[in-house]
């Protein structure tokens, strides 16, 4: 087999698997492009944005913060704990993606919820004719592709609606909403995610709305380390029990993929 | 549009980037062949995201004027309505589409 033919084999196996996730990503870039243009930015933000930062929830937040006064320190801070979920991941496809010479640098690059979840849920089903490396480049680059085209058009498109967009920006508060109850579902113990709404309730009604939320994510850290005891065995299980079953990914990947897959 | 100046937008996406980046490169550079997960970490990983989800619903909300006529009801009705939808269908783009859909209606026409 040339070169030419292993890639685009890998091209054709990994397709199907990432049609869910173009349904999904089709819908979220669009509503993020065209959020962002409603803001007032130029069609090119949202696309760079998706480029480069790749990640849907902290690219919604980026708006925000582009809009408020600049914060560098709250921006990094809440950047690292938005993104904290990926660390996981990295832990989780160590071994998978072990080996892969260049294609490692793009597939830890783009390794976002959705493309972790396909690629840990595929990787063992994979025919063997197929070229692994190329098959999960594929499919970090299809997912990839799909978000950042769909920005693009959602901020091209942004400005021409036909209609009142005032209150479109509620797509991030609604997005947000949902994540957390899908959280919330898959959950027994709900002590954290109370953390987080009373933190940074509490903080806010202190601090004001410019700048409670490095005393909020302050205050959620600490009580974490603080209550560790009593929190650890009750948050022991959910991660690693999938990976011991190695069925379906991290919680994040598996709660987006159930929510984008129906 | 903004009012930040070139420069901060530009550091303020680049450090968006370098702190995703951080969390997607890290485990890559650090583990040493098969190390398990150190307990803090792993710790952290589980309980951090639902607070950190919570952090962000108040976030969205954080500009809602409480104590001005509508008093954040087109929020709080949309919010309630996107919840209990998603708690009944389970259906993320439909629950975020009708959420927004009904908030862009409320405050256009029911409380402008």
């Amino acid at each position: 087999m040339t070169k030419g033919h292993v890639c685009w084999r890998a091209l054709l196996a990994a397709f199907p698997y990432t049609t869910p996730i173009l349904a999904g990503f089709a819908f979220l870039g669009f509503a993020y492009g065209v959020y962002m243009n409603v803001m007032g930015f130029p069609f090119y933000y949202p696309f760079l944005l998706a480029l480069v930062i790749f990640g849907g929830s902290l690219e919604f937040v980026a708006v925000s913060l582009l809009l408020a006064p600049f914060a560098p320190l709250a921006t990094f801070l809440l950047a690292l704990l938005i993104q904290a979920r990926h660390l996981f991941y990295g832990l989780s496809l160590f071994d998978t993606y072990r080996g892969l010479g260049w294609k490692r640098f793009f597939l830890i690059y783009g390794l976002c919820d959705e493309t972790f979840s396909i690629v840990f849920t595929a990787k063992r089903r994979l025919p063997k004719d197929v070229d692994r490396g190329w098959f999960m480049l594929w499919i970090t680059w299809l997912n990839e592709g799909y978000w950042v085209l769909s920005a693009l058009l959602g901020g091209l498109v942004g400005g021409m609606l036909p209609f009142d967009t005032t209150g479109l920006g509620f797509v991030m508060t609604a997005m947000f909403v949902v994540i957390f109850l899908e959280q919330w579902l898959h959950e027994s113990c709900h002590a954290t995610a109370m953390l987080g709404i009373l933190a940074a309730g509490g903080s806010l009604a202190l601090f004001g709305a410019q700048s409670f939320m490095v005393p909020a994510m302050v205050i959620i850290l600490l009580v974490l380390l603080l209550a560790r005891r009593p929190l650890e065995q009750r948050y022991a299980a959910p991660f690693s029990e999938s990976e011991a079953a190695g069925d379906g990914g991290g919680r994040q990947g598996a709660a987006v993929e159930r929510g984008v897959m129906r | 549009m903004t009012d930040m100046p070139l420069y901060q937008q530009a550091i303020t996406v680049l450090l968006c980037t370098a702190a995703t980046m951080l969390t997607r490169f890290l485990p890559f550079l650090v583990i040493s062949a098969r190390k398990p997960t150190p307990p803090l970490v792993r710790y952290l990983g589980n309980a951090l995201p639902a607070a950190i989800f919570g952090l962000l619903v108040v976030y969205c909300l954080k500009d809602v004027a409480w104590g001005r006529p509508p008093h954040g009801m087109p929020e709080l009705i949309a919010v309630a309505v996107t919840a209990g939808l998603h708690l009944w269908l389970r259906r993320m783009l439909v629950s975020m589409a009708a959420g927004t859909a009904l908030y862009m209606l409320l405050v256009q026409r029911v409380f402008a």
